[in-house]
């Protein structure tokens, strides 16, 4: 059963073939037996799993299902759940028993997806690797000495050792893509604003968009719809309908114009991913897309813009945490000073300290105009350079990562080196943009991922290009051995 | 741009962070390292080119001003470290 997609378990239960209890038992008995080995769940919480299970059955059984009634699922542990604890991944959450459902938590209770626990992840997001997590660093399913990626390293281990079919994410700077390129599975980080931030606990509020990750782009589309859509209680979430995401993924994509920036091809990228990826450009070019070399000039800058805007955001989202109101508190505090510089000091792990120090710099008097609004001022050229390519292309297409997953340990020692890995998902975050990653290969057993790149609310045509390469390709369909 | 230990130790002070003495030196050598890739945007001219704060030229929404949440005081101060009738506790501010 754990093979199947999350459409064929949908199907499946609607028809009847077996229950959501049954389904989820198998789902629970997987995370069993392949968590200790790989670390993807910081929660895991059958009981409650197997009430919303047969729940679910009885939706199915009196025929008000809807198309995912039933179907098991995961949230990154950023996500609040009522009454799960919500660890952002940190020890200053540890205790952190959420009093309300993030609105993507409800709408997929709504939809009776059955949520089987919550996902490990790096410390409040901050990270392309999950070894920033306090709970310690996800495996990757396809080599269990590798990277997962990150943020939601969790979520994409998860899904690709078939423990859940779909697995809930956030992505700020590539946090969706660069794990599901890195373990071989389907991400999508949506248009900013597209999903509601509400209970989406805050590290760059301008970049930070939930999403999802499957192991196809049809399977992605039916976690989108559910998650998808205005919400009132999110400033910044976009009054405007989500389309029918599963409408249009059959349809032809000949003529579709498809750009490669020739800057993303370049310098520090692995010639075995670019293999990989040309490889797919080929298969594009079978199935009628048009495929022309374009540029985006400020590419280069974007990784430097984003390690100012997003710090300084974070230094401010994180000052909440005060060991006052919620979180860890400190033993024996001498003073005020003492308990907030102690709580935050001996809770937050060395990258979260890291980024808020950077921040805080960059947001201190005399240095604003020199990093903040330099950075901001970068962030227009980036989007300017997508706005110019979408004049001449409906899609840009290239690597998601550079390199294939790296080995646990190799660049915790040097953050910079760490920050490259999301070089060419951090400028549509900055943009605002959807982005996608699809498997499209193997270098030496791990897998490559390629990103495609749309216009604001474009999800639907990307999961329409995504799906019909998968239609053609079994990448997304290759399980790790061993699982 | 290189950070001094002196510049960690009044930033961490800044940002209500306790740091170990003896991680100063590593925090001065990443935050430096950080800054100095930073500063590649130094080589491109901005003058004249409109910051952008955010994604999306959205309007602050308003809505009318009706209740719509009912006091959960209790459900988050059992959250909290320490409280005491219905308020959170700290160490003593005023002398």
């Amino acid at each position: 059963m754990h093979n199947y997609t999350l459409a064929q378990l949908a199907a499946g239960l609607r028809a009847g073939e077996f229950s959501s209890e049954e389904l989820t038992r198998t789902c629970l008995a997987r995370i069993e037996r392949f968590n200790p080995a790989l670390n993807a769940f910081i929660t895991v919480i059958p009981e409650r799993a197997l009430d919303q299970a047969k729940a679910a059955d009885q939706r199915i059984r009196a025929g008000e299902g809807g198309p995912l009634t039933g179907v098991p699922i995961a949230h990154k542990d950023i996500f609040c759940t009522q009454g799960v604890r919500t660890s952002c991944g940190s020890r200053m959450l540890d205790n952190f028993i959420a009093p309300y459902d993030a609105t993507v938590v409800e709408k997929c209770d709504a939809a009776g997806l059955v949520m089987v626990g919550k996902t490990n992840m790096d410390e409040f997001a901050m990270g392309s690797s999950n070894e920033t997590s306090c709970y310690g660093p996800v495996k990757n399913p396809w080599d269990l000495t590798a990277v997962p990626g990150g943020s939601s390293g969790g979520s994409a281990a998860a899904v690709a050792a078939r423990l859940v079919p779909a697995a809930t994410g956030t992505d700020t700077g590539g946090s969706i893509r660069q794990p599901a390129a890195l373990c071989g599975v389907t991400g999508l980080k949506p248009t900013y604003g597209r999903v509601s931030r509400w209970g989406m606990i805050a590290y760059a509020s301008s970049l930070d968009q939930g999403g999802a990750l499957a192991r196809s782009a049809e399977d992605v589309a039916l976690v989108l719809q559910v998650m998808a859509g205005f919400d009132p209680r999110d400033s910044t979430s976009v009054d405007q309908e989500a389309p029918d995401y599963q409408a249009a993924l059959d349809d032809s994509i000949a003529g579709v114009r498809i750009g490669l920036p020739r800057e993303y091809f370049g310098d520090g990228l692995a010639a075995e991913v670019v293999e990989c990826v040309q490889e797919a450009v080929a298969e594009y070019r079978r199935l009628g897309a048009e495929v022309m070399e374009i540029s985006m000039p400020n590419t280069r800058l974007a990784v430097p813009a984003y390690y100012v805007v997003a710090p300084a955001e974070c230094s401010s989202n994180l000052a909440r945490y005060d060991g006052v109101r919620y979180g860890y508190r400190c033993q024996d505090p001498q003073d005020l000073l003492d308990l907030y510089t102690r709580s935050r000091g001996e809770a937050f792990g060395a990258e979260v300290k890291r980024r808020i120090l950077v921040g805080t710099y960059a947001l201190s008097a005399g240095y604003y105009d020199a990093y903040y609004l330099k950075a901001q001022q970068i962030r227009r050229l980036i989007s300017d350079d997508y706005q110019r390519a979408f004049a001449e292309v409906d899609l840009i297409l290239g690597p998601t990562s550079p390199t294939v997953a790296f080995n646990l340990g190799e660049k915790t020692g040097d953050p910079v080196t760490m920050y490259l890995s999301d070089i060419y998902t951090i400028p549509v975050n900055l943009a605002g943009l959807p982005g996608l990653s699809i498997p499209v290969g193997f270098v030496k057993g791990r897998p490559v991922g390629m990103q495609l790149v749309g216009n604001y609310f474009s999800e639907a045509r990307l999961l329409n290009a995504a799906h019909r390469y998968q239609q053609v390709t079994d990448w997304h369909a290759r399980a790790p051995a061993g699982f | 741009m290189s950070l001094t230990a002196d510049e960690v130790r009044k930033i961490a002070y800044l940002a209500r962070l306790a740091i170990r003495e003896a991680d100063v030196p590593a925090y001065s050598r990443n935050l430096s390292a950080i800054l100095e890739f930073v500063e590649q945007m130094n080589a491109v001219d901005t003058l004249g080119v409109e910051p952008m704060a955010h994604p999306l030229r959205s309007v602050q929404r308003l809505r009318p001003d009706e209740v719509n949440e009912h006091n959960q005081r209790e459900q988050f101060l059992a959250m909290a470290p320490q409280t005491e009738a219905g308020l959170y506790l700290v160490p003593k501010v005023i002398e």
